[in-house]
């Protein structure tokens, strides 16, 4: 189970503080499928960069399966099943495909065919990127599913997916759907999406909408879902104009 | 052998023993062990230090092993080797100094290795130097290379240097003829106060002449490192300069590459680019339940792979 209580992340922008997170309490019983929505900058890639021990939350604290993990490192979360797939991935020159992977499963090495498995999970043809580099070669889409592909390998209790589906093709997409309600059926981790797509948002068990720094909205996806539309277009006087007409 | 001599051939050559196929070995100024082999003879040269290495054409799938090692403290040597690769040739060659000095004098190699490939012959050169030693004695290495490829020779030339040396200047000068290539790969990791600079001219002389430099470099602490790589075309031909370095501590790297064109078709390419190691590689590894140094250590080694 998740836990987050009275999370709060400041910033100074050098006119002052500026409220980030402002007091997030949220809690999440295991193996949900979650899909955190919402407007940009709202605070979504904050929120869950602290869930990983990315950044410090100003104030709160953070429950992992009833322990305390605000002080924790990021390595720290990681041994306790926490991960975390980043929204822009970093590159490595040097560092191929095959090492991330056993890197991610932690088990030393892992045979070619473990490692066609993820990638084959992401949509992509291993035998042609088990020994590629993670460097600038690969296009932005690769390197996205390639990190999906660590988070695969973890095997973590909890896994958090942040906008999974930015710069995917169609078909790669459906592919990465299809993994993620295989990876639900299993009932074996608690799953966190951020993403704005229907398809994904169609997985989740629960919704939570992040804006302005609070949770807006928390709720199963049978309740929050025609929420969604209906504040998209309440939020926007061109978006309301038009539906009026 | 000595522990230590192992040690140092292990480092410099990976070599476990006595090698395989041709070699020489040279230990503190002095030839220590020698084999040649029925395509490849090694002479010792009577004008100066050093050695003539002769590769018979068409020799296949053989090598030659030249370490050097020096354990004396207070030693310094200049050597030149010649080697004359045949026609048709497809040989390895394994260079490399290993330096364990225990004493306050300085130890210090320095060599001239000048490389004739004939015809058509393909070689794969790989230069390794390592140091080591409690003493408070430098560790000193000077390598000049000249290689001349003749028409469609290839030479790949991988040149290593990973903590130990306290200085070192480095020259390599290839003359690429006729749709011949060079591939040079250089590694280089200096720390403590270390200094080390590399120089080298590809001229890229006959049409179809192609040409590489791939420099993948650390610098750690306070030390100091310098590159000139320059790319000379001289015909139609295509030459890529390519510097990647990674700063930490309070290192210092300079990187001046240079590519001239000096005929309407050659095409030549530089890139360069020396930075720290991004906060994102090193927290994504985090994520992956490495500590910092681990995730430091992880990335040090693939780049320098």
């Amino acid at each position: 189970m998740l836990e987050l209580k009275n999370l709060s992340y400041q910033v100074d922008d050098g006119t002052g503080q500026l409220d980030i997170l402002h007091n997030v309490s949220l809690t999440l019983e295991p193996h949900r499928f979650v899909v955190m929505t919402g407007p940009n900058g709202g605070g979504k890639t904050t929120l869950a960069r602290a869930i990983m021990g990315l950044i410090r939350p100003t104030a709160g604290q953070i429950l992992w399966n009833g322990a305390d993990i605000t002080p924790l490192s990021v390595t720290e979360r990681a041994k306790m099943g926490i991960s975390y797939g980043f929204q822009q991935p970093p590159r490595f020159k040097g560092m191929r495909v095959q090492d991330l992977l056993e890197l991610a499963a932690g088990t030393g090495s892992l045979s070619r065919d473990e490692c066609c498995q993820y990638l084959t999970r992401v949509g992509l043809c291993a035998a042609d990127y088990v020994d590629r580099e993670v460097d600038a070669a690969l296009s932005g889409g690769e390197v996205k599913r390639i990190e999906i592909a660590t988070i695969l390998a973890r095997k973590s209790g909890l896994m958090i997916f942040d906008e999974p589906e930015a710069g995917i093709d169609l078909w790669s997409f459906a592919k990465l759907t299809e993994t993620f309600r295989a990876l639900h059926a299993r009932r074996e981790a608690t799953i966190i999406v951020i993403s704005h797509q229907e398809r994904i948002i169609d997985l989740a068990d629960e919704i939570v909408m992040v804006s302005g720094g609070s949770i807006a909205r928390h709720g199963p996806k049978d309740e929050i879902f025609p929420h969604i539309l209906a504040d998209t277009v309440a939020g926007c006087s061109y978006m309301r104009q038009a539906v009026s007409q | 052998m000595t522990k230590i001599d192992a040690f140092l051939l292990r480092e410099t050559a990976a070599l476990e023993g006595t090698p395989k196929g041709a070699y020489n070995i040279r230990k503190n100024g002095r030839p220590d062990a020698r084999n040649s082999t029925a395509n490849i003879e090694i002479i010792t040269k009577t004008d100066k230090p050093g050695i003539d290495i002769h590769i018979r054409p068409g020799t296949k799938q053989e090598s030659v092993h030249i370490p050097v090692i020096i354990t004396e403290t207070g030693l310094s040597e200049m050597v030149y080797n010649d080697f004359f690769v045949g026609e048709d040739c497809d040989v390895d060659i394994v260079a490399g100094c290993g330096i364990h000095n225990a004493g306050s004098l300085d130890a210090q190699h320095d060599g001239l290795h000048t490389f004739y490939v004939g015809k058509n012959a393909k070689v794969r050169y790989v230069e390794r130097h390592y140091g080591q030693g409690e003493g408070t004695g430098r560790r000193i290495m000077n390598p000049r290379t000249e290689v001349y490829l003749e028409e469609g020779a290839s030479i790949q030339m991988e040149t290593v240097q990973i903590r130990g040396v306290d200085s070192t200047r480095r020259y390599t000068k290839i003359l690429v003829g006729k749709e011949a290539e060079a591939v040079i790969t250089e590694k280089l990791l200096t720390h403590g106060r270390q200094l080390a600079e590399s120089e080298m001219d590809v001229l890229l002389e006959g049409s179809g002449a192609s040409g590489r430099i791939i420099s993948r470099s650390v610098a750690q602490d306070q030390s100091e490192q310098v590159f000139y790589p320059r790319m000379i075309g001289q015909a139609p031909c295509f030459g890529h300069v390519q510097c990647d370095a990674i700063l930490m501590g309070s290192a210092k790297i300079r990187a001046i590459p240079a590519i001239t064109a000096n005929h309407t078709d050659a095409q030549l390419i530089h890139e360069a680019a020396i930075g720290r190691i991004a906060g994102d590689q090193i927290l994504k590894l985090m994520t992956l339940g490495l500590t910092e140094q681990e995730a430091e250590e992880r990335i040090l080694n693939g780049f320098l792979r």
